[in-house]
């Protein structure tokens, strides 16, 4: 599964992008933001409040409640800030 | 009415908005001319956003996007617009990359027979771009270093729910 990552979520992690294989019992965005967020102090310092994060599944917004099977690319990111 | 998956484009609608994401200067003059008159408008109302230099703290703000998704965001709601009010035209260019204090950032236009339409899908536009466009803001400060990403505001998502109560 590709994951894109965004603004300060990307710097805290410290890659733009990576394929990265979800082990079984990953349904939810909200399983996937606990996964990453136990995967190293980068992964931690990025999603540390989980609940403020923003998700898309091929680039389209997901709630935390949302099933990521059949997504390819998992955007993650923070609160948008443009206009 | 169902919209399409993948241009968020409504079925039965004439008009199509135009979204453009640029790294250029936008020439909001040159916007305006080619969006009003036409002899069927009666109003075009448009928005601006320009670059603060936050009391000449700031050297720049940098603008970094989401290619694909922020183009076809800021369409879906362009149609979302369009469906909700009988628009002659709707137009919205975002810029990314380095921007200078003064320079543009965004600019919105609508255009009805109408001043109210033109009015209220011209905010609409602007409040769920704010919330829902995936671009994001970090400051770069006068004595050359990186300032903090700005933070998200409340108040902004606080405007576009006010639009699910109207």
């Amino acid at each position: 599964m590709k994951l894109v990552y965004f603004a300060w979520v990307k710097e805290r992690i410290g890659v733009a992008e990576e394929q990265v294989e979800l082990p079984a019992g990953i349904i939810t965005v909200f399983d996937l933001l606990h996964w990453l967020k136990g995967r190293g102090a980068n992964y931690e310092a990025a999603l540390q409040a989980p609940e403020i994060i923003r998700v898309a599944l091929d680039k389209e917004h997901a709630d935390h409640s949302d099933p990521i099977a059949g997504a390819s690319e998992i955007a993650i990111f923070p609160p948008m800030t443009g206009g | 009415m169902t919209a399409d998956a993948n241009t968020g484009r409504q079925p039965g609608l004439q008009i199509e908005p135009e979204v453009r994401i640029e790294t250029g200067r936008i020439d909001i003059a040159a916007e305006i001319a080619s969006m009003g008159g036409g002899g069927a408008i009666g109003g075009l109302v448009t928005f601006s956003g320009y670059c603060r230099d936050e009391g000449g703290r700031l050297s720049a703000l940098e603008l970094e996007h989401y290619p694909g998704m922020a183009e076809r965001e800021i369409a879906g709601i362009a149609w979302q617009a369009l469906e909700r009010w009988p628009l002659l035209a709707c137009r919205a260019v975002h810029r990314t990359g380095r921007i200078l204090p003064g320079e543009e950032i965004v600019f919105v236009g609508c255009a009805a027979e109408h001043r109210h339409a033109a009015f209220e899908a011209a905010s609409f536009l602007m409040d769920f771009l704010k919330t829902r466009a995936p671009f994001w803001k970090r400051e770069h400060l006068k004595d050359g270093s990186t300032g903090g990403w700005v933070e998200h505001k409340d108040t902004d998502d606080l405007a576009a729910d006010k639009w699910h109560r109207l």
